[in-house]
């Protein structure tokens, strides 16, 4: 009866079969490794490792950060895959071409400036036999090659601000139409979450100002919200991991450093170039007070980054063990974990939207106080 | 190392996006709906506090009702009061106004009768003068058809009379 009533307990539960898939994974890795060992002495030998000397060794890391990284295709199915155009902004001139022309980076594309080539997914000009100038990163930069390719993640937040648009529209069309009476359907659904923001975000950390931020707040909030949910999506309208991506997260915190230092009153800049300290201590002050400025977004990035990453990491991971392993079994263990992982990153893709939304508020709240003493 | 370098191209149509977006949304979305959410939020704050004015008018009414219903009652009964009050002085007033006239109405019958009685008393005697001398006359005519009566008489009248 005792244990009964344990093994009814769901944490108990779940510690043991994730117990069980543990033991299981290292029993499977400690059988593979001398399976493999003998495929590779005795090559030729049936089928099966006639099939594992023709297909590359399955590298789950390069696989990973393929799918976590933007692309100049989308892929759909098999070998189908949809090419997208590449757009480059070089020091001499603008070119514009599709990213069919590399065949997955197998050939270089000859354009009217200079000689391009794929590799790993990104644009490089050929400048010599082996030389390579790859395209210009905000850590990297050069003049002479920009991509501002219209890439999967670009395709991606498109389609997500096609849905955001046909959602609030339609929404804010029947607030018109039925003006003063109560909310209907997907405005009945909408409504709450914008009036969470207003009640729960914006007013209790930016205070009775909060109305001209409420417009930036809620972008920002559905933007990622929205993004975050499709980027859960594995296939085609799906697939990519905009909010994942450093270079969105880069943006939208640098619109929160903006705003936030844009609206500053002179209570917040006092605290910061002239705060309650001696005067000797300012030159120490000022920068810990400037790397305070950009650190706050800088969290903002990498939280948002790297809590979106991770989910998809995770998830792909697991779906990688039934190729690191090459059995079918493991899709018994590791699927049920991948729905958990997807049910958890369901919530913290609102968690996460409502954090990003929620700090930034914060920022200007602290920004915009009036100090009375 | 590549999973943490922004690209440019990807920054690039992320802000020019994001600024469309924000654009569109704010014109287009926000604006009417925190527009109509406060709106509707201040009719129903409205609602809620005519609701109260009213029943704190309510109340009012009723009370005032109550003490009007009070204060009509009260009237009317110091109406009746005065009402009967007044009933019985006139009342009261007839009946001694009644008992006056009745009074003088006796006094001036008995004054009458008494005048009539008078005058009644007067007339009778009169007639009985009248008729006394009447008879007398008649009476003494029929004594005095005899002369020797006559005679007598004289006679005794003139023993009477002593010269």
């Amino acid at each position: 009866m005792y244990f009964s009533h344990v093994l009814k307990s769901k944490k108990i539960a779940l510690s043991l079969i994730l117990g069980v898939f543990l033991t299981f994974c290292t029993c499977k890795t400690f059988a593979i490794q001398p399976e493999h060992a003998a495929e590779t002495e005795q090559p030729a030998h049936g089928e099966h490792a006639a099939e594992g000397e023709h297909e590359e060794a399955f590298n789950p890391s390069e696989v990973i950060l393929e799918h976590i990284a933007d692309s100049h295709s989308i892929h759909l199915w098999g070998t189908t895959s949809i090419a997208l155009p590449v757009v480059l902004y070089t020091d001499k001139g603008l070119e514009v071409f599709s990213s069919a022309n590399f065949e997955h980076g197998h050939k270089d594309f000859g354009g009217k400036y200079y000689t391009y080539r794929l590799v790993k997914d990104k644009v490089a000009i050929v400048e010599g036999a082996d030389s390579l100038l790859p395209a210009a990163t905000l850590l990297s930069l050069n003049k002479k090659l920009i991509d501002i390719s219209i890439t999967r993640n670009v395709v991606s937040m498109w389609m997500s601000m096609l849905i955001i648009f046909i959602i609030f529209l339609s929404v804010s069309s029947a607030y018109k139409k039925r003006q003063g009476k109560a909310p209907k359907g997907l405005q009945s659904f909408i409504e709450p979450i914008i009036m969470f923001v207003r009640d729960d975000i914006a007013r209790p950390n930016i205070g009775y100002k909060y109305e001209r931020f409420m417009p930036l707040l809620l972008t920002v909030f559905f933007f990622i919200w929205v993004n975050n949910l499709i980027g859960l999506v594995p296939f085609f309208p799906g697939g990519a991991n905009l909010t994942g991506n450093i270079a969105v997260t880069f943006v939208l915190s640098l619109i929160t450093l903006l705003v936030v230092n844009l609206n500053g009153n002179k209570y917040y800049w006092k605290h910061i170039f002239a705060p309650d300290v001696p005067v000797w201590l300012y030159p120490i002050m000022w920068p810990v007070e400037l790397v305070g400025i950009i650190s706050k977004p800088f969290a903002l990035m990498i939280r948002l980054f790297a809590n979106i990453t991770a989910g998809h990491i995770i998830v792909l991971s697991l779906i990688s063990l039934i190729f690191v392993f090459k059995a079918a079994s493991v899709a018994f263990v590791s699927v049920p974990f991948v729905v958990f992982m997807d049910v958890l990153e369901l919530l913290v893709a609102a968690l996460q939207a409502f954090i990003f939304t929620l700090l930034t508020a914060l920022f200007i709240g602290t920004a915009i106080e009036e100090h009375h003493h | 190392m590549e999973l943490v370098t922004p690209e440019i191209g990807l920054v690039f149509w992320t802000s020019v996006s994001f600024f469309i977006l924000f654009i569109i949304l704010a014109k287009f979305a926000w604006k009417p709906i925190m527009g109509a959410i406060s709106e509707r939020e201040r009719s129903i704050e409205d609602a809620l506090l005519k609701a109260e004015a009213a029943k704190d008018e309510m109340a009012r009414l009723t009370n005032e009702n109550d003490t009007l219903l009070k204060q009509a009652r009260a009237e009317r009964d110091l109406i009746l009061k005065e009402a009967k009050t007044l009933k019985d002085q006139i009342i009261a007033e007839a009946k001694e106004t009644a008992q006056k006239e009745g009074a003088r109405q006796i006094e001036l019958a008995r004054i009458e009768i008494n005048n009539q009685k008078t005058i009644a008393m007067a007339d009778v005697r009169n007639q009985v003068a009248t008729l006394s001398l009447e008879i007398a006359e008649k009476v003494l005519h029929k004594q005095f058809e005899d002369q020797s009566k006559q005679d007598a008489l004289v006679a005794e009248l003139l023993k009477e009379v002593k010269l």
